[in-house]
């Protein structure tokens, strides 16, 4: 596994993910949920709603980096807040 | 009580499922951790941390070269979707004509990539080039070496020489899956040609049309062969799109920035390919 010159912030950072996947597909197994509704006017699941919520967080850590430059860890507050938002209207 | 699918067929995906794991997502993953080291060997690589993607997100370089390469999308849409539609509704709806017609635009979509620019630079060689003998004759001065609007009219005419089979066939498969009673009706109602293809044709092959649409602009935002034999990026960088700028870094041994830009790139894509998604979803609701 060297050649993919792994690190503790890339794992970390790729065990998350994989973990927030695990979650979600064991919570729609679980609690099977209707679709609904939200301000983008497509309807959503918790899973479409998660790839929202990482594809943007992306992004607004891509934004943190080019507009603010420092401290990049604040990044992930935005991303929470963020995060509460899509689940809580899209 | 509903019914709760049968989610034993995702098994019988295994198999493809693995392949592709190997060959997309670890690759993806090794990318993405490249992405932050300063890396030429994997026993000379140094920790960089998030140094490559700040370069990138704040210089003006990368903003540039997404313009560009919109653009090019914009302008291969803008041509190859007219042109694609009124080829398939040309083309006769025999049996045996129509498929001729449907090889003869797929042959130039099996011609190896690397031979295109090839094809197209002895086109328009000055001395034993068709093309430029043409151009020649009729005065006028095609310069696509250093002239940047020729260039993308050049880049553009090879990508819709190239493409425009993909366009002509998915449009021609819609069109023939419309049922024939539209038609009936459409003639009973006294309709026009042009009414016809307004109400019936075009909102009927809309959905193979979305198809089309994502596919040409993920390939046309990849394009690289083409652009980087016909021209290089020039002139003065105006056709260096970010496919060119990243094949620039993978010659120049930046493996770093490299990874840092594929990973930027996939998020583009991802991120449009998303979009698409949005647009079919709303398209079957």
């Amino acid at each position: 596994m060297d050649w993919m010159a792994w690190t503790w912030p890339t794992a970390i950072f790729f065990m998350v993910i994989a973990s927030l996947l695990v979650t979600f597909t064991v919570l729609a197994i679980k609690f099977p949920e209707t679709p609904r509704r939200g301000v983008l006017g497509m309807e959503t699941t918790r899973g479409d709603r998660l790839f929202i919520t990482l594809l943007g967080s992306a992004f607004i850590n891509l934004g943190w980096l080019g507009l603010v430059g420092t401290a990049q860890p604040y990044a992930m507050i935005v991303c929470l807040i963020y995060a509460a938002a899509v689940f809580r209207w899209v | 009580m509903t019914q709760r699918p049968d989610n034993r067929a995702w098994l019988l995906m295994l198999p493809a499922m693995s392949v592709l794991g190997i060959v997309g997502l670890v690759p993806l993953i090794a990318v993405f951790n490249y992405a932050f080291f300063d890396i030429f060997t994997l026993q000379s690589r140094f920790w960089v941390s998030t140094e490559w993607f700040a370069e990138l997100v704040g210089t003006p370089d990368l903003y540039a070269a997404l313009g560009r390469s919109l653009l090019f999308s914009t302008l291969v849409v803008l041509v190859q979707f007219p042109l694609g539609i009124a080829i398939a509704l040309m083309i006769p709806r025999g049996r045996l004509a129509g498929s001729l017609v449907l090889m003869l635009v797929a042959i130039p979509m099996v011609v190896p990539w690397n031979l295109i620019p090839m094809i197209w630079l002895n086109l328009l060689h000055p001395t034993y080039g068709t093309v430029a003998q043409m151009f020649d004759a009729i005065g006028f001065d095609f310069d696509y070496k250093f002239n940047a609007v020729h260039t993308y009219a050049l880049l553009v005419t090879v990508d819709t020489w190239h493409w425009i089979g993909l366009v002509v066939i998915l449009a021609y498969s819609g069109l023939s899956a419309i049922p024939p009673s539209y038609y009936q009706a459409a003639r009973i109602d006294g309709a026009s040609r042009a009414q016809v293809f307004w109400h019936i044709q075009l909102p009927k092959i809309r959905p193979v049309l979305l198809m089309a649409l994502l596919l040409r602009v993920i390939d046309s935002l990849m394009i690289y062969v083409e652009a980087f034999g016909i021209n290089a990026g020039g002139p003065m960088g105006a056709t260096a799109f970010l496919s060119l700028e990243l094949g620039e870094e993978i010659n120049a041994f930046n493996y770093g920035p490299a990874a840092a830009r594929s990973v930027l790139y996939f998020l583009l894509v991802l991120s449009v390919a998303w979009l698409f998604r949005v647009a079919m979803q709303r398209e079957t609701q």
